[in-house]
């Protein structure tokens, strides 16, 4: 199993590593101010965060740990339920792994996987190998 | 973002950016990431995100991560909503597509700029970009839509 360390922002925000799903981690993350948008639910944006991380951390373990740079090309996200004040999880999927490209797809939900808050669309470039 | 930012907001009141600001100085996830108000037109408004250290993707090169960025666009583009509707009126995020053009520099403040382009009876059409030294130089840009709940816009 690879070791993943999330990056300061996911680690300010509230996430870890939840479980593993197989071989891919699935984040989870705690309800709080950090995350808090209009009363009583999360924000968009703080939900668009866990999905990223959850589809870049799913990137990650696939390729393996820390071999490669990775850079976000774009993400669309669509938001489907209000998130309550509950700890709320998210996984990546890769679809298709290229060579300089990735398509990978991330969900989040509460307490029913089958009823998503939201969900991710995401292209991640695989930039360079580091060192 | 979605609905009122604060219980303060009275439904139907006159929107005022100054009000939405207040709020995110003090409220939750848009007070974590320190937002500002930064100017404002008719269907338009821009934030100001500061650099933190603990909202980076890498803590070697302090580039800023990426979901900050979705967040402070989030706030622009449904604050310029209720800067076109002229008042707060609730709405929800529908969706948002963030393309990035480039890292942010580190320690340099992002402005978000967020343009409501469109009002139908229950839809708002946004776009905006995000950018930190100049606007014709952007980090990001973005497009997305929102739903109109409740008091439905005169078209």
């Amino acid at each position: 199993m690879t070791t993943i360390i999330l990056p300061p922002y996911a680690l300010g925000l509230g996430c870890t590593i939840d479980h593993m799903d197989g071989d891919v981690p699935v984040l989870g993350c705690d309800y709080g101010p950090r995350v808090a948008g209009r009363p009583g639910f999360w924000h968009g944006g703080a939900l668009s965060g866990l999905l990223e991380m959850a589809a870049v951390t799913a990137v990650r373990s696939a390729l393996g740990i820390d071999m490669h740079r990775l850079k976000p090309v774009n993400v669309s996200v669509q938001f489907m339920r209000g998130g309550v004040q509950k700890r709320t999880y998210a996984v990546g999927r890769v679809i298709r792994e290229g060579r300089r490209l990735v398509n990978v797809s991330a969900e989040a939900w509460q307490d029913d996987r089958a009823k998503p808050l939201a969900r991710a669309e995401m292209h991640v470039m695989i930039a360079a190998a580091k060192g | 973002m979605t609905s009122s930012a604060s219980s303060n907001f009275e439904p139907g009141a006159p929107f005022d950016f100054a009000t939405v600001a207040d709020a995110m100085k003090i409220m939750g996830h848009s007070a974590w990431l320190d937002m500002k108000r930064h100017a404002e037109g008719p269907d338009w408004v821009e934030i100001a995100l500061p650099w933190h250290a603990d909202i980076v993707a890498d803590a070697d090169s302090g580039v800023l991560a990426s979901g900050p960025i979705i967040s402070l666009m989030d706030n622009a583009t449904g604050i310029a909503v209720w800067k076109k509707r002229g008042s707060f009126l609730p709405q929800v995020t529908v969706d948002l597509r963030v393309d990035y053009m480039r890292p942010a520099r580190p320690g340099a403040t992002v402005i978000g700029r967020g343009e409501c382009y469109k009002i139908t009876r229950s839809f708002a059409f946004v776009r905006g970009v995000a950018y930190d030294e100049s606007i014709d130089d952007p980090v990001a840009h973005v497009v997305g839509s929102f739903i109109l709940v409740g008091g439905e816009t005169p078209a």
